[in-house]
């Protein structure tokens, strides 16, 4: 589904990714972990196409396609969905009026039919009731006035009406406490299918408790230095990130 | 003896040739006719030194040397197809060039307690509404437009809502100019007057059909008599070589409430003033704004909030959407009389420049001279949030799409406010369509 091979990127003369390598294939869980600064968030951004990170080597090849050669929303259109780890907040716009048009213009360039107002609202209100959303979020500007738990789970019912076939969470889990937390991952885990992949950027080990991935990789000054399955992820909370400098040294001396 | 320039022999050349018409006109008309005349000749028209004018530059419309409207045609197929021409409202008076047009309006089946006239065919069967009220609100003594809109008009509304009317749909005056080969000039002047207690809402829609060039010089009076609750819609949407210049004066008396949402698309220029008296203790004004610009227009807004009386409330929100290489002005200008205590005056205006080239000049006047008062007041100019449009892209929304819908956002604000939801509608519509047109290379 997604091949990553050597992908390189920063902001102007900073690099920040400096040779990725990754492979997700359909239905797997992948959880990339590492400090602040590692360059998690950065891959997430690169991957849903933030145009102020220049790629200046390597590629991804989404489905057997070059990614890196669509726009946002054309990515969007082929499946992939980035939850933000800041969801932006859109004054003016309701959420009811910004999923219909998000549903609608991926349809529309699936060459699906579009939905009309009644059938989205049904599958609007199918998808809230499994996520337990509260039914006035509809209606509310975009993201504004949200707490944090709110804003997350926004996401992930973005998530649930969208259905991505390739689902990246950005630090999905900051910001919200264990009652909140365990909604989002119940809502994740409910969207796991044979069919669709997510990669899970996580600072914590906590969340893997809930949603548990099948592979855990570790990123460290730009690089994944680390891969393995979810004891992995065990082993990093027991240890800390602060082994991970001596292992990128390693691993570039090797 | 004032020497006149060129510029100004046009219009003295207009006034001596409507010279029978005037003579056939009641005394106190004349009077007024020539008394606004002169002032226009002692004014001249406005430079960028005047204060008032200083970003605005109207030698455009000065060396225009244009003729009085020629009578004109339209269909009513191609009327219906104009913006905002069509707001589904039961009475509507159609002015071709300035004059009105039976033929396209609905007037006759007014609802009881409303008068709504062709200026002109009051003033031929006896003008007793008039002489108490036009031209006492808003003065020519320092406004050269609006002297020579007195002096010269022609045609215009006269609507008169009776004491205690509540009437549903708003009354629609649509002013079509029709292009032609030459430029030409018209005064459109309306009076609206709103009877002790009533409630009712005027549109005044500005239209063109056809390019050309044009200069329409509108001066509207409004006067919200006590405890009337009127709202007033100006939506201004002219060609790419119309010049616009138009004054809404109003006058509160004690309690009533006046709200204004004064919308200017444009045309090459455009000045849209709009200006209030609270007169009255208690009263409420609402100022509304939104001016959009694409290419290169250029469109001020001046508003006066003249406070003379205690305890008024005024609120007042403009909001600019500057594209292209399109300028924008806005002047708001609170006055707060000595004995007009208890005042609480609210001004905001917010620009979003949607291109590097995009220019706005926005500037708060206040001159308070009571003590116990509250103003605020407050300006901003930005652009699109680039974190929203990337996380609506994320989400499939094409980058155009996202950038329409952001704008369109910003502007809701002013929509929500608006009673009257064809208007609401068309104006969306006309909004979304103004923003793909100046994407156009």
């Amino acid at each position: 589904m997604l091949i990553i091979r050597n992908l390189r990127a920063g902001i102007g003369d900073k690099e920040i990714l400096k040779g990725i390598d990754l492979e997700v294939k359909p239905g797997e869980v992948h959880a990339i972990m590492g400090p602040n600064g590692s360059g998690k968030s950065t891959l997430a951004q690169v991957l849903a196409g933030r145009d102020f990170y220049e790629v200046t080597g390597g590629e991804v090849i989404y489905e057997g396609h070059d990614l890196l050669e669509l726009d946002p929303e054309e990515r969007a259109a082929e499946g992939i969905f980035l939850a933000f780890q800041y969801p932006v907040e859109i004054p003016g716009v309701s959420n009811m009026y910004f999923l219909r048009a998000a549903l609608n213009n991926i349809r529309k360039r699936s060459g699906v039919e579009e939905l009309d107002a009644v059938d989205f609202l049904e599958l609007v209100k199918e998808r809230m009731t499994a996520l337990d959303m509260p039914e006035g979020l509809l209606n509310r500007a975009v993201n504004v006035g949200f707490s944090g738990g709110e804003k997350k789970r926004n996401e992930i019912f973005q998530l649930a009406v969208l259905e991505p076939k390739l689902a990246i969470l950005d630090e999905t889990d900051s910001g919200l406490d264990i009652d909140a937390l365990r909604l989002v991952a119940n809502g994740v885990n409910s969207l796991r299918s044979p069919k669709r992949s997510f990669v899970v950027v996580t600072h914590y080990q906590r969340l893997l408790n809930y949603i548990v991935p099948d592979f855990v990789h570790v990123m460290s000054n730009g690089r994944i230095v680390k891969s393995g399955d979810k004891t992995l992820a065990l082993e990093l909370e027991q240890k800390g990130y602060a082994e991970l400098d001596e292992l990128a040294v390693s691993e570039l001396v090797r | 003896m004032i020497e006149l320039r060129e510029d100004q022999d046009v219009y003295l050349t207009h006034f001596a040739d409507r010279g029978q018409r005037t003579a056939a006109e009641p005394e106190w008309l004349r009077d007024l006719r020539r008394s606004a005349m002169d002032r226009f000749a002692a004014l001249g028209f406005p430079t960028t030194h005047n204060e008032d004018w200083k970003y605005t530059n109207v030698s455009g419309i000065a060396r225009l040397a244009a003729r009085p409207a020629p009578a004109a045609t339209l269909t009513r197929k191609e009327l219906e197809r104009l913006p905002f021409a069509n707001l589904g409202c039961g009475v509507r008076l159609v002015f071709l060039n300035g004059r009105f047009s039976p033929k396209l309006s609905a007037a006759k089946r007014l609802p009881a307690g409303v008068n709504a006239a062709s200026l002109a065919s009051v003033l031929e069967n006896g003008s007793a509404p008039l002489e108490n009220h036009l031209a006492r609100y808003a003065g020519f003594e320092e406004n050269a437009f609006v002297a020579l809109n007195t002096a010269l008009f022609e045609d215009g509304a006269l609507i008169e809502i009776a004491k205690g009317t509540v009437v549903e749909e708003p009354i629609h005056l649509v002013f079509v100019s029709v292009g032609g080969a030459e430029p030409w000039v018209a005064h459109p002047r309306n009076l609206i007057l709103a009877g002790r207690g009533s409630q009712a809402a005027v549109i005044e829609t500005y239209v063109a059909s056809g390019e050309g060039v044009h200069f329409t010089n509108a001066v509207t009076e409004i006067v919200a008599a006590e405890g009337a609750v009127t709202e007033h819609y100006k939506l201004q949407h002219e060609g790419a070589q119309a010049f616009h210049v138009g004054t809404i004066q109003g006058l509160q008396e004690r309690s009533s409430s006046l709200t204004s949402h004064n919308v200017g698309f444009g045309a090459a220029l455009a000045r849209n003033d709009v200006n209030v008296v609270l007169d009255g203790e208690g009263a409420e004004c609402m100022l509304n704004g939104l001016y959009a610009t694409t290419g290169k227009q250029h469109v001020d807004n001046h508003s006066t909030l003249d406070h003379a009386k205690p305890n008024c409330n005024s609120r007042e929100l403009y909001k600019g959407i500057l594209d292209g290489q399109g300028t924008g002005v806005f002047n708001g200008k609170i006055i707060v009389h000595k004995d007009a205590q208890k005042t609480n005056a609210l001004q905001s205006n917010k620009n979003l420049l949607l291109s590097a080239d995009a220019m706005i000049n926005t500037k708060p006047q206040l001159e308070i001279f009571a003590d116990d008062v509250r103003c605020t007041h407050g300006a901003t100019v930005g652009q699109l949030d680039k974190d929203a449009l990337f996380y609506m892209q994320t989400r499939g929304i094409p980058r155009e799409a996202a950038r329409d819908l952001l704008t369109y956002a910003f502007a809701g604000e002013l929509f929500d406010r608006m009673n009257w939801a064809p208007a609401r509608e068309r104006l969306e519509q006309e909004l979304y369509r103004k923003l793909s047109q100046g994407r156009k290379p």
